[in-house]
């Protein structure tokens, strides 16, 4: 049990960082569509697209280690999960494909560059309100018998959801504002700033809203962060999210640059935090727990020798990518 | 409007659709990543500006072919857990890892490198821009290698232990699972695949622009090109695939009895059947056009050799063999069409009348997308040739679904033919579009379509190609 212990407490976090990874990635990548609708046909809509084209693939990528690395490493928490959100999982699966495919069709067809826009930010909503709900469906618990799920294929749609949903919209859509606030200047930049402040509103709002509720849903919660020891960390959560949130408003307001971003994504690793805090050690809350679920030792010994190997050189040419595209996106073209 | 049906049919029909798509979309950028490499190697290499000029032709459709293959491989890697829960409980010990490989290895190597490739060319410079595009080559070379692995470790699974709780657990050597005894023939004959489809594929365009003007340059070296591959490499893939024949005889025997429409066992020397109709009820094929004891020779290389037919296997245990008898002869047939292209344009190219003979262009266009049409074909022979199961021997197919009602996966599987067909079917319109466009000297990068190919198109008028294409000898 020993060494097995530590290896699926290091597979949690591994699995935890390309969750984080993607939703940080490739969730500006999905709020640039979800805003994109806002952004002024021609020039403003070109520049944002190109801000993210270089790079959009291998975000979309994390979300295939996060996928995959839940079955390979917890293969019984992807067999009850999947099903369990199963439409969930589909309509997620059919918005990427738009948003992924308008990338080139829309300079493929000038004709019908309307109808690949709207492809473009819808697909990205879809994809974007799925998570959230996936994420929601997740933590209000799953119904499960021996090893499978056993409810129906709508028991996800809860008002719980539907909030999980809107929070994760909201805060892609502050994610990709914030980025295109970096990547852009002039008229296109200053509607970045003003998008920026609402989608920071209302991420914000939805945010209290979800944390509000979630200890509402099981008791287990309302311990974990209510009542002493765990009041203790659980409380530095929502303190600094406070703190980060209101840097974040006067960084938009005195019209800082790249900060908004960083902070934006310290608001996303904080509500990581949070979802820790409340799901640890499950990986779905209430009846599976991570070892429960985990892949037996030679699976995980043989993943880990890749991901050591591997990880430091993905993030090393993934860096290598974004500065080659480092800058404020040009006027014409690609760059 | 899916009570008929059950949720197994519907979820194995699904899996069947979504694979399918998916598989045309690599078998054309694994074969053109490299094509691509071999372009901008030789542009390095030489100084021509032909090179160049085909490098950014065959990228704005690989751009467009790439993001089809990016988004429906996506479907696949969660189509194990929405469809085949049980199975991916059972099995994700053992293929989690390699799939798990084919991620860390494979898919961020090709897109960590993709944007530079498609966009970098004038921001990282001539070298860094080549290794770039080899890294992307690699990458979809690496990425066949796991998910081959993986597909061969469930056709011929080896390496594995039985856990107490029924699932497959790796066994003391990863080597074992990884290269289990199908894998390295399916991974030849597949990587081969997809360089044979490209290279008809670019057959075709090349010969298209021939047909029109036969002093493009341009349309000469892609044409010649493509010919050379189909010459020299179509009898290496049918050598391999009677190799890979072979070694599925030894492993799954059930299935080459179905590829072969042998119901009766043949003791001594089994006949080839080159058409018939198969009744699996009454076992037997009707209206079989035989040629005595050539198959014996082809899978056994004795006349006499005996054979044994699907009366030794349950029929419980047997696979569908209408599908895969007729899925195989198509794959079959295809692959000498493409030998009898290549030697017909050996032929042209001894005389010297390679860029002449408009019937052999005809035929080249002909073939062009026969690539993609045989390595479904072939698909489809492996796939349904190891029904009833879905981990060969070990796990039935039946047994491996997810808990859902038919309805759930019945309109996610019309969810699915209906966006598939809208979002690929314009895809492949656009790929078809740069295709009829003749490739021309200072070809414009992707990366200044601000416009798109609209604007582009307006530059070249056609009569001023072959005028071009001379300067430029």
């Amino acid at each position: 049990m020993g060494v097995n212990f530590d290896l699926t407490v290091i597979w949690a976090f591994i699995i935890a960082f390309g969750v984080f990874a993607y939703v940080v990635m490739d969730g500006f990548d999905l709020g640039i569509g979800i805003l994109f609708p806002t952004f002024q046909v021609g020039e403003g809509r070109n520049r944002a697209m190109n801000s993210i084209a270089p790079v959009w693939d291998g975000n979309e990528t994390w979300l295939v280690l996060g996928g995959g690395g839940l079955f390979a490493a917890f293969p019984l928490a992807y067999a009850i999960i999947l099903p369990a959100t199963y439409p969930l999982i589909i309509a997620m699966l059919l918005g990427l494909v738009f948003r992924g495919v308008a990338f080139e069709f829309r300079w493929r067809d000038a004709r019908h560059r309307a109808f690949w826009d709207l492809a473009f930010s819808g697909g990205s909503f879809v994809a974007a309100l799925s998570q959230g709900m996936v994420l929601g469906a997740i933590l209000q618990g799953i119904k499960v018998s021996g090893r499978a799920y056993a409810g129906s294929w709508w028991d996800w749609l809860t008002p719980y959801t539907l909030l999980t949903g809107l929070g994760v919209v909201a805060g892609y859509a502050l994610l990709g504002s914030c980025w295109l606030i970096w990547k852009l200047d002039g008229p296109a930049q200053d509607h970045a700033y003003k998008v920026a402040r609402r989608a920071a509103v209302a991420t914000l709002a939805l945010l209290v809203a979800v944390s509000l509720y979630t200890p509402l849903l099981a008791e287990a919660y309302w311990r974990r962060w209510f009542e002493a020891p765990g009041i203790y960390f659980a409380s530095q959560v929502p303190l600094l999210t406070l703190i980060l949130a209101g840097t974040l408003f006067y960084g938009l307001a005195k019209r800082w640059q790249a900060a908004p971003f960083w902070l934006a994504q310290g608001i996303f690793l904080l509500g990581m935090a949070g979802l820790g805090v409340s799901m640890w050690p499950h990986v779905i809350p209430a009846s599976v727990t991570i070892w429960e679920a985990a892949a037996p030792e030679r699976s995980q010994v043989f993943m880990l020798v890749g991901v050591a190997l591997t990880m430091p050189l993905i993030i090393g040419y993934t860096g290598w990518a974004y500065w080659v595209f480092r800058g404020k996106v040009g006027h014409d073209g690609y760059h | 409007m899916f009570d008929g049906l059950d949720a197994l049919l519907l979820a194995r029909l699904q899996f069947a659709f979504t694979v399918s798509f998916h598989f045309i979309f690599p078998a054309f950028s694994i074969g053109l990543a490299s094509y691509l490499a071999v372009l901008e190697g030789l542009w390095l290499k030489t100084g021509k500006s032909l090179y160049l000029d085909l490098f950014r032709y065959w990228l704005k459709i690989f751009a467009v072919a790439f993001a089809m293959g990016v988004v429906s491989g996506l479907v696949m890697s969660y189509q194990f857990g929405t469809n085949w829960s049980v199975f991916s409980d059972k099995a994700g010990p053992v293929i989690g890892p390699l799939m798990a490989y084919e991620v860390l290895t494979a898919f961020f190597l090709e897109a960590g490198f993709l944007g530079v490739m498609l966009f970098g060319m004038e921001k990282v410079g001539r070298r860094l821009h080549f290794m770039a595009t080899l890294m992307v080559a690699a990458g979809t070379f690496v990425s066949a290698f796991w998910i081959l692995s993986v597909n061969s470790w469930m056709q011929t699974p080896a390496g594995h232990e039985m856990g107490a709780n029924g699932q497959f657990l790796p066994g003391p050597s990863w080597l074992a699972i990884i290269f289990n005894p199908s894998f390295p023939y399916r991974l030849v004959h597949t990587v081969i695949a997809a360089y044979l489809t490209t290279a008809l594929a670019v057959g075709g365009v090349g010969a298209w622009h021939l047909l029109r003007d036969r002093t493009n340059l341009h349309a000469r070296k892609m044409f010649s090109m493509a010919m050379w591959m189909a010459a020299l490499v179509a009898p290496v893939q049918i050598f391999m695939g009677d190799a890979h024949g072979l070694n599925t005889l030894e492993h799954q025997p059930a299935k080459v009895m179905a590829m072969e429409g042998h119901f009766q066992s043949h003791p001594d020397g089994a006949p080839l059947i080159l058409f018939g109709i198969s009744d699996q009820k009454a076992q037997r094929m009707d209206y079989a056009l035989e040629v005595p004891k050539l198959s014996s020779l082809i899978l056994k290389h004795s006349l006499d050799a005996p054979l044994k037919g699907l009366d030794t296997v349950p029929l419980a245990d047997q696979p569908p063999v209408g599908v895969v008898f007729w899925a195989f002869r198509v794959m079959v047939a295809i692959g000498f069409a493409m030998l009898g292209l290549g030697l017909w344009s050996l032929i042209g190219r001894l005389r010297g009348k390679l860029y002449d003979w408009g019937w052999l262009h005809r035929a080249a266009i002909l073939m062009g997308p026969s690539g993609f049409v045989a390595v479904i074909a072939g698909w489809v022979t492996t796939e349904v040739g190891r029904q009833p199961y879905v981990i060969y021997g070990l796990l039935r197919t039946r047994d491996a679904a997810s808990p859902l009602a038919a309805p759930a996966v019945g309109a996610s599987l019309l969810a699915f033919v209906v966006v598939y067909f809208a979002c690929f079917s314009i895809g492949t319109w656009y790929v078809l579009r740069l295709m009829s466009k003749a490739p021309v000297p200072h070809e414009p990068g992707i990366e200044h379509e601000s416009e798109g190919p609209i604007r582009s198109a307006g530059i070249t008028p056609a009569p001023a190609h072959g005028a071009l294409g001379k300067e430029d000898r």
